[in-house]
């Protein structure tokens, strides 16, 4: 009984904690504008100051915020699917095949996911202008691939390396291509690895700010971090904090909906019953 | 449905260490041939080369007319039941057992009808919806022999396929496998390290150590006339015995008295110092209970252990054997995979007798039925050459030579 309390008050401090931001941002995306810089309403919810939709509806009005979030969706989108192929091709030829410098493809790719971000944005900024790619979705999509990739490759290696190898001998057996049963057997095996980085790539490109900022200009290739630094509402000498908010909300949208439909697809124990054991 | 061809089978590792030693088997179509060994006497290597999952270091394996050496798995169109099963988990049965359709292209109504026949073959009609996960050992056994039979392959390869399974299980799949092998007349190569398996299920049986063929005869052969002695040690359970013994005209000196074994025997072990006599346990009765008890080949002998299991009895004898038949048989014994304990004799004798342990029981051996074998080279010296299969000379020394 005595466990059982101390479990909910740790799960309830724990809940606070991580919520509390969350929370504070919703409030805050409800207050009128005009409350929160005068500072009419300093209680946590919106009472006297409840504003309804209105900065909601404000915010979606902007046409560069509904831009940056459709550079958000789409860069983020693009790099997951590339970076998530590229890792998977590359950790089954890490898992299964034997070649020289294998170690050393593992260990670089650690080597990469460790380099500091910021340490690139000076000498990127300086290539893209020069090739062409400044202020581009490429421009963008290309060091997202580059840091997600080691991360995914290391994941995938590691489910990979669980599949019995039997799994593609039999689908060799049965009459299957090398690639038929890469295809058929193999990734269908190691999905909840491939949702996995899909997840942690998804993550990294949607929340960076160094390369969103650094490398893009205007809105052809701004990404919603960055974009929301830029943000000015109607009065250019006042902080919109409440239409910052409701962005904010708005921006964390995808993010949810991407785990609620990705979470389902990693479910542990999905090889169970494959071989006796 | 083909035959397949071994002809000097080499498998060589990097290190130069051969697997698979210059084995040659002619697998006729639609026989059932077991490869039977220890753990690490290469049966297992010699299916996956026949299956193309392992390469060929050297010699000529063909399916029918067809020299396969060089050919994919997918392009060998045999199938094979794997240790451990490897169904697809992400797959139901039907689909499991419908894979090797599917890759084919066949069209649905055809995988449909293929698939319900295998399942009603094999009792699945109830699990088709069911993913691998959710059913027991003996079930998934089931699915990977339905996968395996539903393409129409031209030979059937199990690699150890009962080893996962329960005592009582393994018996009835053992069965299942025999009747399902006879009624679709496929040539079949399975492999096993149970004597059990490899006697009841095949029409004839390649007993392998190290690497090395000993001897590929039926399975009543090789119980009858093995060609030396790790195949007389490794069919038969309990194992046969071993005993030193020596020829003296046309009696054989035994560790507890002598026997009359006649001139034919007698003369293929003379004037060659000690041999090693091999009995099968069954060979022993109680001398009270047997009326041909009077031939002379009556002894007596200390039991110091008595199983009796109703409609049979096991009594132990110990005895002391000379160091140099003891090394030999302490060799053997791991071998076999086992452990050379205490050198003693085991016979099984009639369920009727009253043979107690700490007695001294009079017993006979049926003398016609002792095999000689020199210790050397462990070749049986009184072997029926003609009612032995194919036996290759100098196996076991040859085994012996390679490195373990």
């Amino acid at each position: 009984m005595k466990r059982k309390i101390g479990l909910v008050v740790g799960v309830a401090l724990v809940l606070v904690w991580c919520l509390l931001p969350v929370a504070w941002i919703l409030a805050l995306s409800f207050k009128s504008q005009a409350a929160v810089s005068n500072g009419s309403d300093p209680g946590f919810l919106p009472l006297d100051s409840f504003a309804g939709w209105s900065n909601y509806a404000d915010v979606w009005a902007d046409e560069q915020f509904r831009r940056a979030i459709l550079n958000s969706i789409g860069i983020s989108l693009i790099s997951t699917l590339l970076s998530v192929i590229i890792a998977t091709l590359a950790a089954y030829a890490i898992a299964r095949l034997e070649f020289r410098g294998k170690k050393a493809v593992l260990s670089v790719a650690l080597a990469i996911a460790m380099f500091p971000v910021v340490s690139l944005v000076s000498p990127l900024f300086d290539l893209w202008r020069t090739i062409g790619l400044y202020d581009t979705w490429p421009g963008l999509i290309l060091p997202y691939m580059s840091f997600t990739l080691p991360l995914a490759i290391w994941t995938l290696t590691a489910f990979f390396r669980e599949i019995p190898w039997e799994m593609e001998q039999a689908a060799q057996v049965d009459g299957a291509t090398s690639w038929q049963a890469f295809r058929k057997v193999i990734v269908p095996l190691a999905a909840p690895g491939v949702f996995t980085a899909a997840i942690l790539t998804f993550f990294f490109a949607w929340n960076d700010f160094v390369f969103g900022i650094t490398l893009t200009s205007t809105e052809a290739a701004r990404p919603i971090p960055a974009a929301l630094s830029f943000f000015v509402g109607p009065d250019p000498f006042q902080r919109p904090a409440s239409l910052l908010a409701a962005a904010a909300v708005i921006a964390t949208i995808p993010i949810v909906l991407i785990v609620l439909v990705f979470q389902r697809k990693i479910v542990a124990g999905l090889t169970s019953g494959a071989v006796k054991g | 449905m083909s035959a397949i061809k071994l002809k000097n089978i080499v498998k060589r590792y990097g290190d130069g260490f051969p697997a698979v030693n210059d084995v040659s088997i002619d697998i006729a179509d639609g026989e059932f041939v077991i490869l039977v060994g220890p753990s690490g006497c290469g049966k297992s290597t010699l299916l996956r080369m026949i299956v193309g999952l392992e390469d060929i270091t050297d010699g000529e394996l063909s399916i029918g007319e067809k020299v396969v050496n060089d050919l994919p798995p997918r392009e060998r169109n045999l199938a094979m039941v794997f240790q451990n099963y490897a169904l697809y988990p992400h797959l139901s049965v039907y689909e499991n057992i419908a894979f090797p359709l599917r890759l084919a292209k066949a069209p649905d109504d055809e995988v449909d009808t293929k698939v319900r026949e295998a399942s009603a073959t094999l009792e699945l009609d109830e699990h088709l919806e069911r993913k691998p996960g959710n059913l027991s050992g003996g079930q998934r056994q089931r699915v990977a022999m339905g996968r395996a039979i539903v393409r129409e392959a031209d030979a059937f390869l199990f690699d150890e396929p009962l080893s996962n399974l329960d005592a009582k299980l393994r018996g009835q799949m053992r069965t299942e496998i025999a009747r399902l092998q006879k009624k679709l007349g496929i040539t079949t190569v399975y492999v096993t390290h149970d004597q059990t398996e490899a006697m009841t299920l095949g029409d004839r049986v390649a007993v392998l150590k190290k690497g090395v063929l000993q001897q590929l005869a039926t399975p009543r052969e090789l119980y009858e006339n093995p060609g030396n002695l790790f195949v007389a040690g490794f069919i038969g359970s309990p194992p046969m015995n071993f005993l030193p013994a020596e020829v003296e005209g046309t009696q054989l000196k035994l560790p507890f008295g002598t026997v009359e074994i006649g001139e034919e025997k007698a003369a293929k072990g003379r004037d060659k110092g000690l041999l090693i006599a091999g009995i099968r346990p069954e060979h022993f009765e109680d001398a009270s209970l047997s009326d041909k008890a009077s031939d002379g080949s009556t002894f007596s002998a200390p039991v110091d252990f008595v199983e009796w299991l109703g409609h049979e009895t096991y009594a132990y004898v110990p005895f002391e054997a000379p160091a140099e038949v003891k090394e030999r048989l302490a060799e053997l014994e791991k071998d076999l995979d086992g452990e050379g304990l205490r050198t003693q004799l085991v016979v099984s004798l009639d369920g009727a007798t009253t043979i107690k342990q700490g007695e001294d029981a009079k017993l006979w051996v049926d003398a016609s039925k002792i095999h000689l074998f020199d210790p050397s080279s462990g070749e049986n010296l009184t072997v029926d050459a003609e009612h032995a299969g194919e036996i290759h000379g100098r196996a076991m020394a040859e085994a012996a030579a390679l490195p373990d």
